[in-house]
């Protein structure tokens, strides 16, 4: 049950960065930002906490919350692993290694997020390192020339250094 | 006076807003689904596209009319571009038309028609989202939503709510309240003024024309109508009479030609609820009680106050509306003369109101299983029937109300319009007969006074949530003192609810405003108290107003209600001995609640006490009169410290 304690680290935080912010509605975004560092996504009564906190209506906390990209609205994994599928990146064949890391995560059609919220599996549309392609970023370290064999072994150093799929220490 | 040319003509203006309002004033209609006079500008919709000499195309709606600005409203290029952006609507929408609510009202089709679009070259949308019937007042179907936005600015600007938001991005882009929750879900009070603004489909009026059929089919059941006082300076709209022309009688032959038993008239029921209400005002101002006395006639207020302002539910007069008022005398009272039991007999209100039929449907108001009013229908509605029942308009011979709930005094009548529940009232309480113009008409707010033994009674009167947030605000922080406010959710009261008649715009309003006070005028009795039935009613049944017996049929009681539905945030997921749920709604959170929360996790932590003690942040207990509030085993602490708990959960340890 990672997620649910992570709450109990962040709710202080939630109200921190409120606070930080003078509550001031003009500064939603930074504060989602902020508050979807702190929980890796944006949890619904946390997205209701700050529209009760900030006394502004939820669905305009929910508009903005699902307006851009960046926001997540469900519970992300502690690494991010993004590849990239630009121009550049798909002729040098990121779609197998995508397909490789969707096989290695286990992830089922449409799922981003694997069950113990350890990894989420996205596509981007280009990193600007075309020259490296194909590109994969886990968290803030950029892979280039990613082969698949190259991008599961990645993923199993992630695995061994966590100890173990299933076994979420972190948390 | 600064001119400019439109079409080559000269046109003067002096402080129009926009290039629109002049060129309307001129005698050109320009098409718009996202511009409405009293909310913002938005400059979505592209409908109103114009031509300026130097600018090229731009939205009239936009733009402020300049001196010497040359403008064309209609060129070959603009009636390209119309049509085109017309069709792109058309392509998202769901083209349902003949079996849809708003078919033959409809904005879309009409400019479709008046356009001229023959053929929609893009294919429908697949996708299908789905349709939320949660609500009692409203039905939302966004496969017909063109995102002009009308319905979002009426409830964050007019309303003051915000329940229903833009989410998502580009083709996704929808209209919906928060988390893709349902109406029911979130804080909707029932209004409907976002149905009333909606050019399309999308948010309609909730239809209860089947129940009434069913009813009126039934031979077993005697149906009981009331009409409420601004349905009937409405209805003829529907058939090219003007707004505020009084059709009591043509509706009264109507309904008894469908097949209703007893027509009666809502407005002796408002004469009964200010006997009611002015006698609880008397008695409150006479002790200094729970003054201001809010109105408590307006469903959706009611729901407003229970919802956002807890602390201010004991200043509701515990009156019930009229509507309820005449449900519960005709279920407990009448049915007993008639010598039937209460379910024997069907109650339709017809109701210029989307959130009459919530009220309608409130637990306080139904006894074991059978409510006091059966079904609700509007003004909308009630044409639909009289339609479908092949009942022609012209032929029509007026009918009087039965008796004995028939009859009503002029105060009664003004009821439907803003400021007519403060002024009848007012009217009751002072000696002499007089009339209080000062709350009438379309200002947001309006105020009056009445001097009786020796003390002033101050009155104020709203309209629009927007307004009644803005003055609960001032109240209470203590900038304003005042006596007696009434509050209307709709612009210009009952007459602007969202089930009269479309258009539904200020200047109709004023004119059905305008058609009850010509009522009123032509009544020689104008006070409740002089209603010669009410006065029957309360020898019969009632003894006195407020007396226990009027306690129990016409008044109730309200209690605070959660704003949105959704899950607490854990902080544990063992199961301990003890839970304890912090309210961090917004009543309890400006209360401190906080600060408690922080206390508990704070103790909890350095007695590790983590897995004994279930801590929990819940959004709100509806216990909002004893904030901050915490719940501990299930049992509410009202009024709770951080030192209250903390000594609870020592006693634990």
């Amino acid at each position: 049950m990672a997620a649910k304690q992570d709450f109990k680290r962040s709710f202080q935080r939630v109200n921190e960065i409120i606070e930080a912010h003078g509550r001031n509605p003009v500064e939603l975004i930074s504060i989602l930002q902020e508050v979807q560092e702190e929980y890796r996504y944006l949890p619904e009564e946390i997205l209701n906490y700050i529209a009760t906190a900030m006394r502004i209506s939820p669905s305009k906390v929910f508009g903005v919350a699902t307006f851009y990209e960046n926001f997540s609205l469900e519970p992300k994994g502690k690494y991010v692993v993004k590849v990239c599928d630009g121009t550049a990146c798909h002729v040098r064949k990121s779609t197998a290694l995508l397909n490789a890391l969707k096989k290695k995560l286990e992830l089922k059609e449409g799922q981003e997020t694997t069950q113990d919220l350890m990894f989420t599996l996205e596509t981007v549309s280009c990193f600007g390192a075309c020259g490296l392609a194909p590109v994969m970023v886990i968290n803030d370290e950029v892979y280039g020339k990613v082969t698949p064999e190259k991008a599961e072994k990645i993923i199993d150093e992630i695995i061994k250094e966590e100890g173990g799929r299933g076994n979420d220490q972190d948390h | 006076m600064k001119t400019l040319k439109i079409n080559g003509r000269e046109v003067t203006f002096s402080n129009e807003k926009n290039l629109l309002e002049v060129i309307r004033k001129a005698g050109i209609e320009l098409p718009t689904f996202c511009y409405h006079s009293e909310l913002s500008i938005y400059g979505a919709c592209r409908m109103c596209l114009v031509e300026e000499k130097k600018k090229g195309l731009i939205a009239a709606c936009a733009i402020p009319p300049r001196e010497g600005m040359e403008i064309k409203t209609h060129t070959l290029k603009l009636q390209k571009q119309r049509k085109m952006t017309l069709e792109l609507l058309l392509a998202e929408h769901e083209r349902d038309c003949t079996a849809c609510d708003k078919n033959g009202n409809c904005r879309l089709q009409e400019l479709a028609r008046n356009l001229g679009i023959e053929k929609v070259r893009f294919e429908k949308k697949d996708k299908k989202l789905p349709v939320d019937n949660s609500s009692c007042a409203i039905l939302r179907d966004p496969n017909k939503c063109i995102l002009c936005g009308d319905c979002v600015r009426m409830c964050e600007e007019v309303q003051g709510i915000g329940v229903i938001g833009f989410a998502y991005r580009g083709s996704n882009t929808v209209v919906t309240p928060a988390f893709n929750k349902r109406i029911r879900e979130v804080d909707c009070v029932d209004c409907g003024q976002c149905a009333a603004v909606c050019p399309t489909g999308a948010i309609v009026v909730k239809s209860n024309i089947d129940k009434v059929w069913e009813a009126i089919y039934d031979d077993e059941k005697v149906v009981v109508a009331q009409l409420a006082p601004a349905v009937r300076v409405a209805f003829g709209e529907a058939f090219g009479l003007k707004a505020g022309t009084s059709t009591e009688n043509l509706i009264i032959a109507a309904l008894k030609t469908m097949g209703v038993d007893k027509v009666f008239d809502t407005c002796f029921a408002a004469d009964l609820t200010v006997m009611e209400e002015s006698k609880e005002f008397t008695q409150r101002f006479g002790k200094g009680e729970r003054l201001p006395q809010f109105t408590s006639c307006c469903p959706a207020w009611v729901r407003f106050v229970e919802l956002n302002y807890p602390s201010l539910i004991d200043n509701l007069s515990s009156c019930r509306s009229p509507q309820q008022m005449f449900g519960s005398f005709v279920k407990n009272y009448y049915a007993r003369q008639l010598g039937l039991s209460r379910e024997k007999v069907f109650v339709v209100s017809i109701m210029p109101c989307t959130a009459k039929k919530a009220e309608a449907a409130r637990e306080e108001f139904i006894t074991s299983g059978d409510p006091d009013v059966n079904a609700v229908i509007t003004t909308q509605e009630l044409i639909k029937m009289v339609k479908e029942a092949g009942i022609v308009f012209e032929d029509l011979k007026e009918e009087p109300f039965d008796m004995p709930f028939g009859f009503a005094t002029g105060s009664g009548f003004i009821f439907g319009a803003t400021g007519g529940v403060a002024e009848a009232v007012t009217r009751n309480l002072a000696e002499e007969v007089q009339k209080f113009k000062d709350v009438r008409g379309l200002d947001g707010i309006k105020e009056a006074r009445l001097r009786k033994d020796n003390r002033e009674i101050k009155v104020t009167v709203v309209h629009g949530l927007k307004n009644a947030r803005d003055l609960l605000e001032k109240i209470k922080a203590g900038e304003v003192d005042y006596d007696l406010v009434e509050v209307m959710a709709c612009p210009g009261g009952c007459v602007g609810g969202a089930g009269q008649p479309l258009p539904n715009n200020l200047i109709k309003r004023s004119q059905r405003a305008r058609g009850l006070y010509d009522n009123d005028n032509r009544m020689q009795l104008v006070r409740a108290r002089e209603n010669p039935m009410v006065k029957l009613l309360y020898e019969k049944w009632l003894s006195t107003p407020c007396s226990e017996q009027s306690h129990r049929y016409l008044h109730t009681s309200y209690r605070p209600k959660r704003r949105i539905e959704g899950s607490d945030i854990r902080f544990s997921s063992e199961k301990g001995q003890m839970d304890i749920k912090v309210c961090i709604g917004t009543s309890c959170y400006l209360n401190g609640s906080y600060d408690i929360f922080k206390a508990v996790d704070k103790k909890i932590k350095e007695n590790n006490l983590e897995d004994r003690v279930n801590l929990e942040a819940t959004f709100c207990l509806e216990n909002c009169n004893g904030s901050p509030c915490v719940e501990v085993n299930g049992k509410i602490v009202d009024k709770a410290s951080k030192e209250k708990i903390c000594r609870m959960i020592d006693e634990l340890a």
